[in-house]
């Protein structure tokens, strides 16, 4: 098997094995890992369940910002309904105390989903690094053709300290990929 | 992947272990029904019945829970569902004996229902409600709710052994097919058994999201005792090997979702009575509100809502198969409660509400769960532990396991 080359001029991102199955990519994966990789991404057409696992990736702040984003609103609407109620436009309801929490419950939940889910989904998009106008794997054509149908990849970047052009190379094709490719920067 | 038709066999060990676990919950059942049964001497017949119905409620709600989650599962598969449903279906079957165990009730309901009762003959309210409320049409609908749960009960239970034994593929629509009006059909009988059972303890006072609370209630009980259930039967072969943590995770969102559903419904009966602020339907608060019992009311709030909901959050507790356990036991016992104060408050005065238990309070819900569990571990190795004829079986089994 040969790598696919890019010209001796443009410098290098990485290098990139294209695989069959998702199976492979975990298997993969999992071996990159095992091996002392640490800066190395996987490309999947669909969410993979076991690949974070596999990747060893345990970066769950998304749940910890959606936990806070969940409890100022929560805290948030709870306020908002005690103070237009009790400070700014106290009114006796029916002899009702002035704070009536239950009646201030569904406005608490409705806030703390709200705030929470805004949360969730927008920390998810900064963490993941988007919007991201421009990645030097669409560099390799089959990635553009294939990458978000039906391959599956597994990118090593260069600027690992365990990386070499050559020894890297060689790891990778000795993972039984479809076709390892140089990635261009 | 496993394959090979040999590692489904239910293992000698588990099969031991069922029957020692049948034998204790015969003997705690035996005696917990002479204690019922001295309580009566005791106690008077009005308080044994009212204990009667608070441990026949729960016990009972266990098996009709389990009944509309296999109808759940059967129309909407999920890899969840193949691993609990013949929990479920040997749940279910206890529905038979449970059913029979309301004749108590039906036969003595002039001792707890103030409206089949003498003093309710000069009611007004009563007498608006007779329609209904009177005790032949009381007895016809005893019947119907029978033949109805129990007809739904034979039939999954024997189309699913048939589904085993021809592997055809006729028998899997059979299910599909009864399963979705059954669920409709659940919620409609169980909201009127709510009624008859459980509201008109209270003759005046009425809510219309009653049976779905009953039915959230009944949905958690059940799948509480299936998770449990299930993380026991982890321990041993064939499930060992089978369950994933995956399995685990799916069973641990639906309680979450069934504990939120059970706060959403319990919290807007009572957002909607605290509104309308109506003498007719805050009685029902009052009661539980105040002498003594407004701690009940907070424990439901802290132990059936807010701890399990915060508990059942965490990813990681819902895979670990000891953590999942202690979070179903939990629910169960809160679930225990909860019927509890669904029924004794009834009889406190309104105006000067005293908490009160009796220890027959205690020992009825242990009697049933006896009598219950007994039937339920007989019933559990009597056929294989997963649906071998089930279309889609291999690819629950794969769930979680894709490489």
């Amino acid at each position: 098997m040969s790598v696919r080359m890019i010209d001796d001029f443009q410098p290098l991102y990485g290098l990139m094995a294209e695989f069959e199955t998702a199976t492979q990519l975990v298997d993969a994966a999992r071996r990159t890992r095992e091996a002392g990789f640490k800066k190395f991404d996987a490309f999947a057409p669909f969410p993979i369940h076991d690949l974070d696992e596999a990747m060893d990736l345990h970066d769950n702040r998304v749940s910890l910002f959606t936990l806070i984003g969940g409890l100022i609103g929560c805290c948030g609407g709870f306020g908002l309904a005690s103070w237009v109620e009790g400070v700014a436009l106290p009114l006796n309801i029916g002899g009702r105390p002035l704070i009536a929490a239950p009646m201030y419950i569904p406005i608490t939940f409705e806030l703390t989903v709200l705030v929470g889910g805004l949360t969730a989904a927008i920390s998810m998009i900064i963490m993941n690094g988007l919007p991201s106008p421009y990645h030097p794997v669409f560099n390799v054509e089959r990635f553009q053709a294939t990458g978000s149908k039906n391959k599956f990849f597994l990118c090593i970047e260069s600027a690992d300290p365990m990386f070499d052009r050559e020894m890297t190379a060689g790891f990778l094709e000795s993972l039984e990929p479809e076709e390892v490719a140089e990635v261009a920067r | 992947m496993i394959t090979t038709e040999q590692t489904y066999e239910t293992s000698p060990q588990l099969v031991a272990s069922l029957k020692r676990y049948q034998l204790i919950a015969t003997f705690v059942g035996l005696v917990g029904f002479l204690a019922l049964i001295a309580g009566i001497f005791t106690e008077g017949a009005p308080q044994f019945l009212r204990s009667y119905l608070v441990g026949l409620y729960f016990w009972f709600g266990a098996g009709m829970g389990a009944l509309v989650m296999l109808m759940v599962h059967l129309v909407s598969g999920g890899a969840w569902g193949m691993m609990v449903r013949r929990s479920l279906e040997a749940a279910s079957r206890t529905n038979y004996v449970m059913w029979l165990a309301f004749l108590p009730l039906i036969i003595f309901a002039p001792q707890i229902y103030s409206w089949a009762g003498p003093a309710a003959a000069g009611s007004k309210i009563v007498q608006a409600k007779h329609l209904y409320l009177n005790l032949p049409f009381f007895y016809i609908r005893y019947v119907i709710y029978g033949v109805i749960w129990l007809g739904m009960t034979y039939f999954l239970n024997k189309w699913s052994r048939l589904e085993d034994q021809t592997k055809s593929p006729e028998y899997s629509r059979k299910l599909e097919k009864l399963s979705a009006p059954g669920i409709v059909i659940y919620f409609f009988t169980i909201t009127f058994a709510s009624v008859d059972y459980l509201m008109s303890l209270d003759v005046t006072w009425f809510s219309t999201i009653y049976g779905f609370l009953i039915a959230a209630g009944q949905a958690l009980t059940g799948m509480s005792i299936i998770v449990a259930t299930l993380v026991f039967l982890g321990k041993y072969t064939p499930m060992n090997h089978l369950i994933t943590k995956r399995h685990l995770h799916d069973l641990g969102k639906l309680l979450l979702a069934l504990v939120m559903m059970w706060a959403y419904l319990a919290f807007s009966q009572y957002l909607i009575t605290y509104s309308g602020n109506l003498p007719d339907e805050v009685s029902w608060y009052v009661k539980r509100l105040n002498g003594g019992w407004q701690w009940v009311g907070l424990a439901l709030l802290l132990l059936h809502f807010a701890l399990p909901f915060a508990l059942l959050l965490s990813q990681s507790l819902k895979k670990n198969p000891h953590t999942i356990f202690r979070i179903a036991i939990l629910i169960i016992c809160i679930r225990v409660v909860d019927v509890f104060w669904l029924v004794e408050p009834n009889f406190t005065s309104l105006a000067r509400p005293v908490f009160t238990i009796s220890w027959l309070d205690v020992v009825a819900p242990i009697a049933f769960g006896g009598l219950w569990l007994a039937l339920f571990f007989r019933g559990l190795p009597a056929r294989p532990l997963l649906p071998l004829g089930a279309p889609d079986l291999l690819k629950a089994l794969a769930h979680g396991r894709e490489h």
